[in-house]
């Protein structure tokens, strides 16, 4: 079994840190036009906030 | 390209799959699995990923920008829940031999075989459009990759004779290929390890190929991700896609879909099937939490680019966006890499089918035909010996019969829509078991009465607002039933029921759907107590953690005969296979053989386990009591189990708390115990010490009395010489057991302390005239350095007098004659009063630095030099400073002189020491 609910919990705030990031009224600050770097802003940062979940996660759990 | 290289690759490509599939079964009957590995898991889930992902995802980017997102980001988001979620899942799985979704839940609200059912068919009927999609896109694909090199998209299959239609006999070939991955055999606990194998190479193939797709656009056919972004940003019709709002894609809409993926990822039969079933070791989902949603961020991130490139590249032509991974590749002349494309979506399409397939197959076998079966065809299932056969023909009827179900709604249904919608009635359909789920691994309350009602509601919600309606667009249903409903009401539009207008059909039917779930399922459970069966069940599901828990045979009570058991087992398995799992059962428990067994409620809750896995826990629980007598428990008495096992873990817990302060008293007694052999050491020590300190006056008093007593003869210079050494040395002896005694009472705290105030000052020069006739016989310089005034102190005068004088009686004792020099200084530190003694005596090894401060160590070599003190002084000195707060210590290097150095805090000790007198 996998002890550790430490480890657990912080997914969980993982989870809820991406449920805020991700959806309104966050989102909607991202959503003006233009570009950074040729990539449409929000684009870039709903890509971001994905990939930062992702290594927040496994940081979270291989470290 | 013709349509029989194209086929000719397919079953290429599918023979190998199958190949995979073999090997991975040969390898898990030789006890060496060969999905072992997290990545093998994770990979494994991500099945999750069909042709919606790899064509679908794509056309909804191109009508609605980020609109595609949700999909992935609901599961990237919800893995964070898994640690504890699916892990309970999963163990719950493991240990109730849980072989399906319908179940798990029927399990749950005690064994119901007519929950069960109903999971199966909302089951069935929900994932049926998922099936559909699949089937319409390798048709739509293959038929489009027939015409190459030109783009033709295809006709409405409508036009073509069913029997003419090659979906349908794409469709008759996926059947055939499960059929021969899946049930081969039967397997005692539902596994497919070669299956699992295959798909999780397969995810990889449609992982490569896609990417190799995006590479191609973002940077063979356009410069990069930024060309293609500004391109679209300069062009007017399609810039909105760059920001929330296209297509439908609301704040509201988003997050509906999100919530909606979040709970499919967990609830689809297929992710059911591969994250619970096909576990093989819990510690697997450690990496795959992170694991699998990096494979949906990696699938994900070429969406955009090929969706928009697809749009500038086919501007005005009427390709369907859903095929333009395929038709991109096709328009720039790379025919192989469309073939490849189709390889992929072909491979995203044959998982998605064949683990789908074979969860609702196992599910529509051991949930819906069997306890039919068992009902009504008693007698004939008696007559039979070895049913194993019965169930897999079962299954395999069940897995054509769904597919062509999937081709039937395709025909009536499948033209009218995109890909994603498609998909999404799917998992609308699926977010139904939540309530049911959720609630019954969290919360004890829940009854089957309340389960069934939830989900009822729910699912016939889902069916009037959905389901129904895709059919009137499809035209199969009078187009009017979108207006008003079947009563001819506005109030009961299924896209606008009781009025809710402004969200688009998913989210609407989503609520909906969920409220009459959700509701119907709490106030149905509140209605009553959970019975016997209930609470038994409820409580194994939801402390499945916990250690003491109530073993499952707990519930069970009455006889049984294993005469009884084995052959019912061997029924559905076979009787070696049966054999073989009692045998193993049987040298678990330390018996001998399988007949000795005691046919007892372990026994038979272990049969029931064994039954589970083969037939579903709910018929097992039906085939296991007709043949065993039983007698129904109380609700009473399961409460008594419940309570009793409560209370052991009460116990345990005291039982653990005092056993730790057992342990910590222990380890007190035994440092303590140390502490006083020490001191005991130290005591013998000290006394053989004293005793031989005290035998070396004596001994030469002794001899030199002897002698005059003994010699008369002896003239007076020498008697003189004699009485006056034996006076000497009784001085000394007289000094040693005075300050043995002052020793022992500074140590004993019986000392008397004179306090009064006290000028070190004084306390120096006081000690410096006392000792000056020693340094004049000795010929040794002393130089005073005092400052002018110092804090007055409360002390006892002769006592620091005693401390100074001994240092300085030390000094002189070790400086050479004539030659020696002495400084003392007093100076005033932050820390308070100091006194250093320095000499240019021959100084202290670093060891003789140590020694010095013991009882009866003295400097010099006490083995040739003739001792010059009582070896106490240092000693009793360090008492008297550390007495009043302060310290005593040495610098010194070997030859080149030592300092011996005392510090008194002022201020700080005396007033300790004025409460304390």
């Amino acid at each position: 079994m996998i002890k550790a609910t430490l480890t657990g919990q912080r997914l969980v705030a993982v989870f809820l840190l991406g449920c805020v990031l991700v959806n309104y009224p966050v989102l909607s600050v991202f959503n003006p036009e233009g570009a950074w770097g040729g990539i449409p802003v929000l684009y870039l940062y709903v890509f971001g906030v994905w990939a930062a979940v992702i290594a927040l996660m496994a940081w979270i759990i291989e470290r | 390209m013709t349509g029989s290289v194209i086929v000719a690759a397919s079953f290429l490509y599918l023979a190998f799959l199958f190949a995979v599939a073999y090997f991975g079964d040969k390898r898990a009957d030789a006890g060496r699995s060969l999905i072992a590995s997290p990545t093998i898991y994770a990979l494994s889930l991500a099945v999750y990923c069909t042709t919606w992902t790899y064509y679908g995802s794509v056309g909804r980017a191109a009508s609605s920008g980020l609109g595609f997102a949700p999909i992935f980001l609901g599961p990237t988001l919800v893995v964070g829940l898994w640690w504890f979620v699916m892990l309970k899942m999963v163990r719950i799985g493991k240990t109730h031999r849980i072989t399906s979704i319908a179940d798990f839940i029927a399990s749950r609200y005690g064994k119901s075989q007519l929950l069960g059912g109903l999971v199966t068919v909302i089951a069935v009927l929900g994932v049926i459009p998922y099936i559909a999609l699949q089937l319409k896109a390798v048709s739509t694909s293959f038929s489009i990759l027939t015409h190459y090199p030109a783009i033709v998209m295809p006709a409405k299959s409508e036009t073509v004779p069913w029997l003419a239609d090659t979906t349908l006999y794409i469709a008759l070939m996926m059947a055939a290929f499960t059929i021969l991955f899946g049930t081969r055999h039967l397997d005692a606990t539902e596994r497919h390890e070669g299956m699992v194998a295959a798909v999780a190479f397969e995810s990889l193939v449609k992982l490569v190929i896609f990417v190799a797709v995006g590479l191609f656009v973002t940077f063979g056919l356009f410069d990069g991700f930024g060309d293609i972004f500004s391109r679209v940003a300069e062009d007017p019709s399609l810039r909105h896609l760059m920001s929330m709002g296209a297509g439908g894609n609301s704040f509201g809409n988003w997050f509906a879909l999100t919530l909606l993926s979040m709970l499919a990822v967990m609830f689809l039969p297929r992710q059911f099937q591969v994250a619970v079933v096909e576990n093989v070791n819990e510690n697997h989902l450690r990496r795959a939490i992170w694991l699998f949603p990096l494979y949906l961020l990696l699938i994900n991130i070429f969406v955009l680019p090929i969706a928009l490139g697809g749009l500038i590249h086919f501007a005005g032509q009427g390709v369907d966006a859903d095929t333009f991974v395929l038709t991109l590749p096709m328009a720039s002349g790379h025919g192989w890499l469309a073939l490849l494309v189709f390889i992929g979506g072909l491979s995203a399409a044959t998982g998605m089918i064949i683990v789908e397939t074979i969860a609702l197959s196992t599910m529509v076998c051991n949930d819906l035909v069997m306890p039919v079966l068992l009902r009504y065809r008693w007698l004939a299932l008696q007559g039979r010996e070895d049913l194993s056969g019965l169930l897999l023909g079962i299954r395999r009827c069940a897995i054509v019969l769904i597919l062509l179900l999937g081709y039937l709604y395709f025909r009536l249904a499948g033209e009218a829509h995109a890909l994603v919608s498609i998909g999404l009635i799917s998992f609308a359909a699926v977010a139904q078991f939540a309530p049911a789920m959720i609630g019954g691994m969290y919360w004890r309350g829940g009854t089957r009465p309340g389960a069934l009602a939830g989900l009822s509601c729910g699912f016939a919600v889902w069916l009037y607002t959905l389901l129904l309606p895709s059919f009137a667009k499809s035209g199969w249903l009078p187009i009017e039933f979108l207006q008003g409903g079947v009563l001819g009401t506005e109030l009961l539009r299924p896209y606008e029921l009781f009025g809710l207008k402004g969200l688009d059909p998913i989210a609407h039917s989503l609520f909906w759907s969920l409220l009459a779930n959700i509701g119907a399922y709490l106030c149905v459970s509140l209605m009553r107590r959970p019975n016997a069966r209930e609470a038994g069940q409820a409580t194994l599901f939801v402390d499945v953690f916990k250690q003491s828990r109530p073993a499952g045979d707990a519930f069970w009570r009455g006889s049984a005969r294993i005469g009884d058991l084995l052959p019912l087992i061997g029924r559905f398995m076979g009787p070696e296979r049966a054999r073989a799992a009692f045998a193993d059962y049987a040298r678990s428990r330390g018996v001998a053989s399988v007949e000795a067994l005691p046919a007892d409620a372990g026994l038979v809750h272990f049969a029931e386990t064994t039954l589970a896995g083969a037939i579903g826990s709910a018929s097992a629980r039906v085939m296991v009591a007709s043949v065993v007598q039983e007698e129904p428990l109380g609700l009473d008495e399961v409460m008594n189990i419940l309570d009793e096992a409560s209370q052991v873990r009460a116990y345990s817990k005291r039982l653990e708390l005092k056993s730790r302060e057992l342990e910590a008293a222990t380890g007190e007694l035994r440092s303590a115990n140390e502490r006083l052999k020490e001191l005991d050491r130290l005591k013998d020590d000290f006394m053989s010490s004293v005793t031989h300190e005290l035998r070396t006056p004596l001994t030469s008093i002794r001899a030199f009395s002897e002698m005059l007593l003994d010699d008369p003869r002896i003239d007076l210079a020498e008697r003189k010489r004699f009485l006056g050494i034996i006076v000497s040395e009784t001085e000394r002896l007289t000094r040693l057991v005075n300050q043995v005694l002052d020793m022992a009472k500074i140590e004993s705290g019986h000392a008397d302390w004179h306090n009064g105030e006290v000028s070190l000052i004084e306390v120096v020069e006081q000690a410096v005239a006392s000792t000056s006739q020693l340094f004049k016989d000795k010929d040794v310089a002393l130089t005073m350095d005092l400052p002018e005034s110092v804090p007055i102190m409360l002390a006892d005068r002769d006592r620091l007098v005693q401390v100074v004088l001994n240092l300085l009686s030390n000094a002189v004792k070790f400086v050479a004659r004539g030659e020696g020099q002495v400084a003392i200084r007093l100076c005033q530190t932050e820390e308070g009063l100091r006194v250093d003694v320095r000499d240019n005596g021959p100084g202290l090894t670093q060891q003789e630095q140590i020694v010095v401060f013991e009882k009866f160590r003295q400097g010099g070599n006490t083995m040739t030099d003739k001792p010059q003190g009582t070896g106490l002084g240092l000693p009793i000195s360090r008492q008297i400073v550390e007495h009043y707060g302060g310290r005593l210590w040495v610098e010194s290097v070997a030859g080149e002189g030592a300092c011996f150095s005392f510090l008194l805090p002022c201020g700080k000790s005396t007033e300790s020491l004025e409460e304390a007198g």
